[in-house]
């Protein structure tokens, strides 16, 4: 299997997603090709979150087509494609294990997976989030929350899956510990050939990781654009243009309010 | 001491081990700082050396008769004096805490698992796994425990071990309960999420994720119960449908004595001393836990 920017890593095609009687996210289809990292954005409530739910398999009540890495997705959570894709959640406060030590967080999906050789693949992993090896038996509350979701990244990446699903990886944490762990997720996708598909709401964001992005607007995108739009604010449709503007301009270029 | 102290609070532990360690130290210090906590801890130690040691701490044999010797008042010879057999109180009393233990322990072993178990499992799926469930917990529920257990011990005929099944099956409801109310609180919660996502199936997450989330809270209502639970066997063993005679059992003891509480006070009354000590070593013990465990409060201290 070639790298190959032509091969598609996630096609979401008429996708409509339900909770109860509520449809959230109504006719997506987006595209995103392998080793791609594409961006979701939109306000909150507009259903971002709820495509990553609904790819991962958290959010099942769906329809219209969904398939990772030419393979199409059921409507649960299955063993198989766990090895396949892997999502980092918005809270690293909630999102690991209270009273779980991080060997023990990372060594899980091993476990599940029968895989050998976990002590060794754990400090390797430890070491791959730029986490010294001392907190590796420490439990979460003895961690700050960039080591938390650090921790979170490394047990998504356990199983080496190609695609990861990112929910506002970086939005709840401090902003100078934000950056971190950007370039950390920025260097892991590069050495890993990874595939993002990230929910944010932050343009800088975008405009530092991401190479494509569709905006959300109450369920529907109203436009995919490059994410070279954010530099010369090339949106056709009114409402990005609007958030774009709300965004102040240019994230990049700093003369601007 | 100093090396093995600071080895057992280290930040950084090195192994799996030193870090459940250093965790355990950690609230054993907690538990350490609660006076009444230490004044349970101590009773129940007491009770444990107790049954463990009682043919070497008793002066006497717990059944045999002296019928020369009846219903002699507390003297030097005979520390809880003695009873309408001649049998010496204390010995009995003695001998009782093994009994005590074993129907405290085994209802424990029973009940707490199987509520645990029942309560994560309709907490974690909800929907009709829950309603059934929780049906089936508010029937036992909604009966008196005590009458409950004697009907049980009327249909598998009287003696310890049915009694023992009896209260189990009638103490299993509450932990249900419990359980299932704390697995609520987390069923939704991302690191249940995730797990799931790693291909995990629902027993182990139940198994391994959801149920070391409720034993802390488990551990404590089980202490806290465990003074009802002996209480419960007692009034079997009173009404004559917990151990049968000649086992020195607390409750039964102080059902023989009814006959003569006008006349030997004695006869009663030592064994429910016993009773009330140790229900309330269970209860200080069980609220020092709490105050250790409980996770509202762990974040505080």
């Amino acid at each position: 299997m070639g790298w190959n920017m032509s091969v598609t890593a996630i096609s979401l095609q008429n996708l409509d997603v339900s909770y109860g009687t509520t449809k959230v996210v109504q006719g997506v289809n987006i595209e995103v090709a392998e080793g791609e990292s594409f961006a979701l954005v939109g306000e909150s409530g507009s259903g971002k979150s709820t495509i990553l739910r609904a790819i991962a398999g958290l959010a099942p009540d769906w329809t219209g087509a969904i398939s990772v890495l030419g393979a199409a997705r059921g409507h649960q959570v299955d063993r198989d494609f766990a090895t396949r894709c892997q999502m980092v959640f918005q809270d690293p406060y909630g999102s690991l294990h209270p009273r779980k030590t991080v060997d023990a967080v990372l060594s899980e999906p091993l476990l599940v997976h029968g895989f050998g050789n976990r002590s060794a693949r754990v400090a390797e992993m430890l070491a791959a989030v730029g986490l010294d090896q001392r907190f590796r038996f420490r439990f979460p509350h003895q961690l700050s929350g960039g080591q938390r979701q650090r921790v979170a990244i490394a047990r998504a990446l356990m199983l080496e899956p190609k695609v990861m699903l990112l929910d506002e990886p970086t939005s709840a944490l401090d902003v100078s510990v934000q950056a971190e762990i950007l370039n950390l997720l920025k260097k892991l996708r590069r050495q890993q050939g990874l595939t993002y598909l990230m929910v944010t709401h932050n343009l800088p964001v975008v405009s530092f990781m991401c190479d494509r992005m569709a905006i959300m607007q109450k369920g529907r995108v109203v436009e995919i654009a490059p994410a070279t739009a954010l530099h010369d604010g090339s949106f056709t449709d009114p409402y990005s243009q609007s958030l774009y503007a709300a965004s102040g301009g240019n994230p990049d270029r700093k003369d601007q309010p | 001491m100093g090396t093995a102290k600071s080895w057992l609070l280290d930040d950084s532990p090195a192994s799996r081990l030193q870090a459940s360690l250093g965790r355990s130290y950690r609230m054993a210090r907690m538990l350490m700082r609660n006076p009444l906590a230490v004044v349970g801890a101590l009773i129940l130690l007491t009770l444990l050396v107790t049954a463990a040691f009682a043919p070497w701490i008793a002066p006497y044999s717990p059944l045999g008769q002296d019928l020369g010797a009846r219903l002699l008042p507390p003297s030097a010879a005979h520390w809880m004096g003695t009873d309408e057999l001649g049998r010496d109180i204390f010995s009995r009393v003695v001998y009782g805490a093994r009994i005590t233990l074993m129907i405290v322990v085994l209802v424990a072993v029973i009940a707490a698992p199987l509520g645990l178990l029942i309560g994560a499992i309709a907490g974690y799926f909800g929907g009709w796994v829950d309603r059934l469930l929780m049906g089936l917990t508010d029937v036992f529920l909604s009966m008196p425990k005590l009458i409950l257990a004697l009907a049980f011990v009327a249909a598998l005929g009287p003696g310890i071990e049915n009694a023992i099944i009896a209260i189990a099956i009638t103490s299993w409801p509450a932990y249900a309960r419990i359980a299932r109310a704390e697995t609520l609180t987390f069923r939704n919660a991302e690191f249940i999420a995730a797990t799931r996502l790693l291909g995990a199936s629902h027993g182990r997450i139940i198994v391994r994720h959801v149920l070391p989330l409720c034993t802390s809270s488990m551990i404590v209502r089980v202490t806290l119960d465990m003074a009802g639970i002996i209480l419960t066997a007692a009034g079997l063993g009173f009404l004559g449908l917990g151990a049968q005679p000649p086992l020195p059992e607390w409750g039964a003891m102080i059902s023989r004595g009814r006959t003569f509480i006008l006349d030997q006070w004695w006869v009663a009354t030592m064994p429910g001393f016993a009773i009330i000590i140790v229900s309330l070593g269970f209860c200080f013990l069980g609220d020092g836990l709490r105050d250790v465990l409980d996770p509202k409060q762990g974040g505080k201290s």
